[in-house]
């Protein structure tokens, strides 16, 4: 299957055109944030002030690197677990959050969420992630650097290899993928 | 190190030593090598499922898989983020001395030490609640059998988040018997799904009590990957369970395929009259794990 080239920030009809089981390379800016950044996020949020990143177009990586060996850009980064974001992702889709890297199923309220905001949900293969750092050419600390690996950082990004598991039509590859192969 | 003593008969008796000091040195290194290195266990079943994969994003997930272990081993960094709580295995030998030091305090400052040296991330809290990190990935998870001899077996196990949280134990009724086991260990890989990164290695105790049950299924998973048990009815139910578990079609990273479980492991005990306890503890597809013998 041929891979598609995208570049954050994401543009509405590059979105809207990305249907399941797509192989993407993404380009560009990603934002990390996981458990304990997601928390402050919403309490910035419920307390009116500004977010550290703009939300609108962007992607957000759900990961937490392993400590920066010296001479490297960064350290091991593959996607954690995504459900334990999904108390929050609605809220910060409705602001603009276009799209969201990480691994595992979603809840039906994130995936609805997915499909009125227009947005996407891509996983990258957890546990590659010494691979996947290959792909991550800059890296800084934008905020709470007091959280160590679930510090909020800006990544700099060439082909980062992801694949499309909930589009903005509400598919799901994870239910998919599995009615193909079950033969129970 | 050996010692000389005379007991009360006047016969010379020997006592082995070993430094805290050495143990120290040994964690730290295995937990740098289970995090880097791939088994070769794994790496053969990666290259065995590659060849019976019918789904092509899933091989191509194997195909990383495999090309992430040599760039971890190539670089050395951790093969994954996630570089786990330290499990570790003591099997101490019970005619062995350690001296300058405390057996869990030589662990834990190996733990320490490894997660520091290696550039291996600290994803430990110290109070389950209010959840502050202890900042260097301590203290470590330790469970110690005495065993005779003179040596000390250590076993570095890292668990990562992702996996041991799809995990489950049940205390089952003794009528509900092998259908029943059957059962919750396909209900349990069926609810984990893509999230404890797929192709597993699935892990089951039954029997004993509620803790000695949850303690087999971990044991089982250091077990060289697909070793059948010696017990026959047990090879047998192996054999079973990891043909069911294939049919549910979950496949590498669950985008589905036929390869949900490179191996089924499980560990028996007897257990009391009322009981049937069976755990299910589910590992990623790199199931870390190093040992060393001092």
């Amino acid at each position: 299957m041929p891979q598609i080239k995208l570049s954050t920030p994401l543009a509405d009809e590059n979105v809207e055109n990305l249907r399941i089981g797509q192989k993407v390379l993404l380009n560009g800016i990603l934002y990390t944030a996981r458990d304990a950044a997601h928390k402050k996020m919403m309490e910035l949020l419920d307390r009116g002030e500004p977010l550290p990143f703009d939300l609108r177009g962007n992607v957000i990586y759900y990961v937490g690197p392993s400590p920066t060996k010296p001479g490297m850009v960064i350290g091991s980064a593959g996607p954690t677990t995504a459900g334990r974001m999904d108390a929050y992702t609605p809220r910060l889709l409705s602001l603009g959050l276009k799209g969201m890297i990480g691994k595992g199923k979603r809840t039906p309220e994130v995936i609805k969420a997915i499909k009125q905001n227009k947005s996407v949900y891509f996983t990258a293969v957890g546990g590659a992630a010494a691979l996947i750092s290959q792909s991550i050419k800059k890296c800084r600390v934008l905020a709470y650097p007091e959280l160590g690996p679930e510090a909020i950082h800006e990544l700099y990004v060439e082909d980062f290899p992801v694949i499309v598991v909930n589009d903005s039509l509400g598919g799901d590859l994870y239910d998919e993928g599995i009615k193909i192969y079950s033969t129970i | 190190m050996q010692h000389f003593f005379y007991n009360c008969m006047g016969e010379v008796l020997s006592i082995k030593t070993i430094a805290a000091g050495a143990i120290t040195e040994t964690v730290a290194r295995l937990c740098m090598e289970a995090n880097f290195f791939l088994g070769q266990d794994i790496t053969d079943a990666f290259n065995k499922t590659l060849g019976e994969e019918t789904s092509l994003t899933g091989k191509e997930i194997l195909k990383q898989l495999i090309q992430n272990a040599q760039i971890a081993a190539e670089n050395k960094v951790p093969m994954c983020q996630d570089t786990g709580v330290a499990v570790i295995f003591l099997e101490l030998g019970q005619d062995l001395q350690i001296a300058g030091g405390g057996l869990y305090d030589a662990v834990n400052e190996g733990v320490r030490k490894g997660y520091a040296e290696g550039y291996l991330r600290k994803s430990v809290v110290d109070h389950p609640l209010l959840r502050k990190n202890t900042g260097d990935n301590t203290p470590a998870v330790i469970h110690t059998k005495i065993v005779p001899g003179e040596n000390l077996k250590i076993t570095v196990a890292p668990k990562g988040g992702g996996s041991e949280n799809m995990s489950a134990i049940k205390m089952l009724k003794p009528s509900e018997g092998i259908e029943g086991v059957k059962k919750f260990v396909l209900e349990t890989v069926k609810a984990a799904g893509p999230n404890p990164c797929p192709p597993i290695v699935v892990g089951v105790g039954i029997g004993g009590t509620f803790e000695k049950c949850a303690l087999l299924a971990k044991e089982a998973l250091l077990r060289k990957l697909g070793g059948p048990s010696p017990i026959p009815d047990i090879a047998e139910l192996e054999k079973e369970l990891m043909n069911a578990v294939n049919k549910l079609g979950i496949g590498p990273q669950g985008l589905g395929g036929r390869t949900t479980a490179l191996a089924v492991h499980v560990e028996i005990y007897p257990c009391h009259i009322a009981s049937l306890p069976v755990a299910v503890n589910i590992n990623c597809h790199s199931t870390r794990h190093k040992e060393a013998v001092l």
